[in-house]
């Protein structure tokens, strides 16, 4: 059985991470932003399940389901935050909400 | 009877606390009752165990009484007790009855002021706290009537305090000493800390034990103890607050500025005695600013215009006399001398008051003038008390103490030349300001009129000084005149005796007739210049030198110009540079860049959420960068 080595899968992680977040950082569609964490933390999940198979432990899937359940929870947070902003702003443009500014 | 001793201090005390709390609302003559009658019967006390004392026979009498533990800090436990010696009963006599005395002459001399239940009270609290520190049995006790007086002395000449100047005397007066007092303190700090106790009996007897003659630490004490003698005494160089002291009611000059406070120097120096004869340096340092002051102050006399400004240069000059015989080691004539002084100085303080209210408050001299027909009654005990400070031989007591501190400071074992010379020309210039004095407010032409003759309550006390100050010479008479010693005897067991040399012994003779002389002399100058040819005061007038000198004098040689200059002035130049507060500059700095990076930080608050998500990036990058860095 031909194995991927661990290298490839931790740059794959690497690279979905740096995606999502040059794009959290570009974006200013609020919706985009959400997507962009969800990659970021999808990121994260596969580093986990690539130490895990490399070091034959279950823990790194454990982590996963934690990191998805998390996940869930969060964007259920998130997807209300985002209608209260587009209730009270009518737009999804992250920079409109900078009245709490310093 | 020794058991009523705490009753001595204590009564006056009751007194001042009478008067204070109540005094507004009581009646003038129950004020006058409380006021003079606590101090009468601390005199009559005092009279009772004296006569104790005395008829306690030959074994040295000592009365003590702890009357309660003041405080007990670390085994440091001082109480307030008491403790009569000889050297205390001559004190205490003379604060009780010549302060009894002018009390009851203040009944008369104060009967128009408004504040006369305030004056008994702080005259009453004065007298207090004056018994206090005479009888203290410990340094602490001591401190605490030695700052009480200064604060008595404070709150007295500021007595009128709603004339600006009395104000600023009061607090001349407060400031001046405080340096002394510091030095004091210092000194009883340094006591404690190589004795582990203030208790004076305990130090009088380990101090010889402890240190060898002329050791540095009992130097440097004894050099701290004359710095608060020479503060509270008016010597060279805190006198400058003594003539301005005058500022007071005169009856305080005289208790106060006369009499008892300002000899309270002379009463530590010689209470610590035992210390000072373990440091030569310090008594031929006494003897020497004794001697300058006496001297200073005598030529200060010379020029001033105003009758009390005489008797202020006059006492710093008779103190001066006392610090001359202390220093030479003669502590009983000293201690004579301050007897005797207290009597003279009291009696030409009041008998000034008495001339003062007559002429309603008038102090120059210059415009008095012949009053010796129209008050015929302080003309002849003024004309005492001044003969007595002029030393005018044999019938007075102030030849008899003078001379002995000249013979001391002469042929004693420390004495020397110098220090006699500059005693005799202090004799002769104290002959000649005093009658300097006398002759211009008693002759020649009357030149204002006498509104308010005294009364009997004004007179008696003045009779009874100049009884003293006639007859209290002769319990001390000379060795090849009469030799009668009562009064050294009667110190001996406490105060070791002066041995003179032997040398000089039988020629004490020449130096009383001269000292005699002197003083005639001075008399007969004065008399020459200020009555028979005053035309030659006039000639002597025309010269600039003259006037130049007469200037440098009456300014009492310019050492308040010369306080103001290197002191006052460059303080406050400094406080004006610091009135901002310097020190406060860095703390408000420091609130300044706070609110600077306050300021600049919040423009990063801008509200927009891409910039704080690359805040918390660039955050990470650099917590990873460092964890990663080795």
């Amino acid at each position: 059985m031909n194995t991927i080595p661990m290298e490839h899968g931790l740059l794959l992680a690497g690279i979905l991470f740096i995606i999502g977040l040059v794009s959290v950082l570009i974006r200013r569609n609020i919706i985009f932003m959400l997507i962009s964490v969800e990659i970021m933390l999808n990121a994260a999940g596969l580093a986990f399940i690539v130490a895990g198979a490399r070091w034959v432990q279950p823990e790194g899937q454990v982590m996963f389901i934690f990191i998805i359940t998390m996940a869930a929870a969060e964007v259920s947070v998130g997807l209300a935050l985002i209608l209260q902003l587009y209730h009270n702003l009518k737009t999804l443009d992250s920079d409109a909400a900078n009245v709490m500014n310093g | 009877m020794e058991n009523l001793l705490w009753l001595v201090p204590a009564l006056p005390f009751a007194g001042a606390l009478i008067l204070i709390i109540t005094g507004t609302r009581l009646s003038r003559p129950l004020v006058s009752l409380i006021g003079v009658g606590s101090v009468g019967v601390s005199a009559l006390l005092t009279l009772i165990l004296g006569s104790q004392f005395l008829s306690a026979g030959p074994t040295e009498p000592v009365y003590q009484q702890v009357v309660w533990q003041w405080f007990s800090v670390e085994g440091f436990n001082p109480g307030i007790a008491f403790h009569l010696d000889a050297l205390s009963m001559v004190f205490i006599f003379v604060i009780t009855f010549v302060g009894f005395l002018i009390h009851l002459y203040s009944t008369a001399y104060m009967a128009d002021d408004d504040g006369f239940a305030r004056f008994f009270a702080y005259l009453n609290l004065f007298v207090g706290s004056m018994l206090v520190l005479v009888l203290a049995d410990n340094l602490v006790l001591l401190y605490l009537g030695w700052e009480g007086v200064g604060l008595c002395s404070y709150l007295l000449i500021g007595f009128w305090y709603k004339e600006p100047a009395n104000g600023y005397a009061a607090r001349k007066a407060f400031i001046i000493t405080r340096v002394g007092d510091t030095a004091l303190a210092i000194g009883l700090f340094m006591l404690f800390q190589l004795f582990g106790t203030l208790h004076i009996q305990t130090i009088a007897t380990e101090a010889p034990q402890t240190w060898a003659v002329g050791s540095q630490a009992a130097t440097i004490i004894a050099f701290l103890l004359l710095g608060g003698a020479v503060g509270k005494s008016g010597q060279l160089p805190l006198q400058t607050w003594l003539p301005d002291a005058m500022a007071g009611p005169t009856p305080v000059s005289a208790l106060i500025h006369a009499a008892t406070m300002v000899t309270a120097g002379v009463y530590l120096i010689t209470r610590m005695h035992v210390i000072f004869e373990l440091a030569p340096t310090a008594m031929l340092t006494v003897a020497i600013i004794g001697a300058v002051t006496l001297l200073i102050a005598g030529c200060a006399a010379l020029a001033q215009s105003d009758l009390k400004r005489v008797l202020a240069y006059s006492t710093i000059s008779q103190i001066g006399y006392m610090f001359l015989a202390l220093g030479v080691g003669a502590w009983s004539a000293g201690i004579f001398h301050f007897m005797i002084h207290a009597f003279f100085k009291a009696l030409l303080f009041l008998s000034a008051g008495a001339i003062i209210i007559s002429l309603h408050h008038e102090q120059n001299m210059f415009r008095m003038g012949g009053l010796r027909k129209l008050l015929p009654a302080v003309f002849w005990t003024f004309l005492i008390g001044s003969a007595s400070l002029a030393a005018l031989p044999l019938i007075t007591a102030g030849f008899y103490s003078k001379d002995q501190i000249l013979w001391y400071a002469m042929a004693g074992e420390r004495g020397n030349t110098w220090l006699y010379l500059a005693g005799l020309l202090g004799a002769f210039i104290t002959a000649i300001y005093t009658f300097r004095m006398v002759f211009i407010t008693f002759y020649g032409a009357p030149k204002s009129h006498v509104t308010h003759p005294p009364g009997p309550i004004i007179t008696v006390p003045l009779i009874i000084l100049a009884v003293l100050s006639l007859l209290g010479g002769f319990i001390e008479l000379p060795h090849n005149f009469g030799h009668v010693v009562l009064f050294s005897d009667f110190l001996t067991p406490l105060l070791p005796a002066i041995h003179a040399n032997d040398a000089l012994g039988t020629s004490e003779w020449i130096f009383q007739l001269v000292a005699a002389i002197i003083s005639l002399s001075g008399v007969y100058l004065a008399y020459v210049f200020y009555l028979q040819k005053p035309a030659l005061q006039a000639n002597m007038e025309q010269s600039s030198l003259f006037r130049a000198v007469h200037r440098f004098w009456y300014s009492g040689w310019g050492f308040d110009k010369l306080y103001d200059t290197l002191f006052v002035r460059p303080y406050v130049f400094l406080a004006r540079i610091n009135k901002n507060d310097i020190i406060d500059k860095i703390y408000a700095a420091l609130a300044a860049i706070a609110q600077v990076l306050n300021r600049s930080l919040a423009q990063t608050q801008s509200g927009i959420l891409r910039w704080y998500m690359m805040g918390v990036v660039v955050g990470a990058l650099l917590i990873i960068t460092l964890s990663l860095l080795p």
